[in-house]
């Protein structure tokens, strides 16, 4: 019986993107649906298959929805495992338990700082600038020498963080600053993703998110 | 050689989430209480980036965050599952973890701590996510099935801890009449042989939690409201 997946998303969410490219990483065929009107007008197939939180991504995998990005990627990784396509969490239990403890930290702290920057000024939003940079740092120096943060090979906490990345330049733009300048072996890293085909397509063009942003500063009320 | 430490706090709802999970797979472990005004040098080395516990250390590799430390465990040692087997029923495992964590917990401690419209406001929020659990729980013994799994571990602070509070602060949250199934857990859970063995002195923590109440200020390892 041939799998039926969809998945219920929005172009700029760094969260969609992190499944789109799970997906493309394990050559998954699947139905795209945009939630066209993810503000102000969220649609009954995502009221049905996300009640508790009403946000996307969701996957709908043979009609049973799987919610919250880092989960449906770990799905993911579980479900598509025997057709010869990458791995994404590490095989060691110790290098899993590290993997998802970053992944976490990404979601606790770089989220947070992102979404207050657009809407901070003045000496609130260096603070949060000064936050950010401190939060990549940290990941730099996890990344160490490696080519990926999972060592060789493209992983988990690799497609939880890239995602990011298509929001560097709205950050950079509303808190006027570099990030290239602070943390260059992150930025490098980041291009090496962009090398990869999953990473490419499945990644929003930062252009497109930064004008998203400055949709949400108009609703938010944010000169 | 196998070594396993844990740095837990003895009124820690997430330090005795792990305990009961070592428990369950019958790991053998030194403790080492932390005092969290005064942090061990030991902790601030295993868990710069957080500075809490509980911290899991492993042939002397640490491992922090307590629903991750109970995934490791699960993988490592041999004994009952904690996660289920099937990738969906992991996925919805991990799922209402997260919920239980990032939602339940910080309303119904909000409900608890704040006052007048605040408290009323968050009270009704706090209810709102406690409707999604008790829709789960129902036709169910524990959140694992037939016996004690991830989401009955996580939700531990549910079944102990927020009872406590609730009583002393007044704020009825749990009802049997609008949660009949989430209750019927909460006694299930915290009356099972296993689980009684592993809670911390009703008298100690109603003790700390009045110290609370008294001195809202100085808010100690809980989360500030």
């Amino acid at each position: 019986m041939a799998d039926e997946v969809i998945l219920l998303d929005f172009y700029c969410s760094m969260f969609g993107m992190r499944v789109r490219i799970a997906l493309a990483e394990k050559g998954i065929e699947y139905e795209y649906k945009e939630e066209e009107n993810l503000l102000d007008n969220k649609s009954s197939l995502l009221l049905e298959m996300n009640p508790v939180h009403k946000k996307i991504p969701v996957l709908i995998h043979n009609g049973k929805p799987v919610c919250e990005s880092l989960i449906i990627v770990q799905y993911i990784d579980e479900v598509w495992k025997d057709n010869n396509s990458p791995i994404l969490l590490p095989s060691d239990p110790y290098k899993r338990a590290q993997a998802r403890f970053w992944a976490d930290f990404v979601d606790k702290k770089l989220y947070d700082a992102g979404r207050r920057i657009w809407k901070e000024k003045g000496e609130e939003q260096e603070a949060t600038k000064k936050d950010l940079i401190e939060t990549l740092k940290l990941l730099e120096g996890e990344l160490g020498d490696e080519p990926y943060f999972g060592g060789d090979n493209f992983g988990f906490l690799d497609v939880a963080l890239i995602a990011y990345y298509s929001w560097f330049h709205a950050y950079e733009t509303c808190g006027n600053f570099s990030i290239e300048e602070h943390c260059p072996k992150l930025i490098a890293w980041a291009k090496r993703c962009m090398e990869k085909e999953s990473v490419s397509k499945s990644l929003a063009d930062p252009n497109k998110v930064y004008d998203f942003v400055l949709i949400l500063k108009k609703k938010y009320g944010v000169e | 050689m196998v070594e396993v430490k844990l740095l837990g706090a003895w009124g820690s709802p997430f330090s005795r989430r792990v305990e009961m999970a070592l428990k369950l797979k019958g790991v053998e472990y030194e403790y080492l209480e932390e005092d969290l005004n005064n942090k061990s040098p030991l902790l601030l080395k295993y868990n710069p980036i957080h500075k809490k516990v509980p911290v899991l250390v492993h042939n002397g590799k640490p491992i922090a965050e307590s629903l991750i430390i109970i995934e490791y465990i699960d993988e490592v040692w041999e004994g009952p599952s904690i996660l289920p087997q099937d990738p969906y029923e992991r996925a919805m495992a991990r799922f209402w973890v997260k919920f239980l964590d990032e939602k339940c917990m910080p309303a119904m401690w909000k409900a608890f701590w704040s006052t007048g419209e605040e408290r009323e406001k968050n009270k009704d929020e706090a209810i709102e996510h406690l409707k999604f659990l008790e829709s789960e729980i129902k036709g169910k013994k524990f959140f694992g099935g037939d016996t004690i799994g991830l989401v009955d571990l996580a939700a531990n602070f549910i079944a102990y801890w927020f009872r406590i509070i609730s009583e002393l602060v007044g704020v009825e949250l749990i009802t049997d009449d609008k949660f009949p199934n989430l209750s019927k857990w909460a006694d299930e859970y915290i009356n099972s042989s296993f689980v009684k063995e592993n809670l911390p002195d009703k008298d100690k923590i109603t003790a700390f939690f009045n110290a609370r109440i008294r001195a809202p200020d100085e808010t100690k390892y809980f989360p500030k409201a």
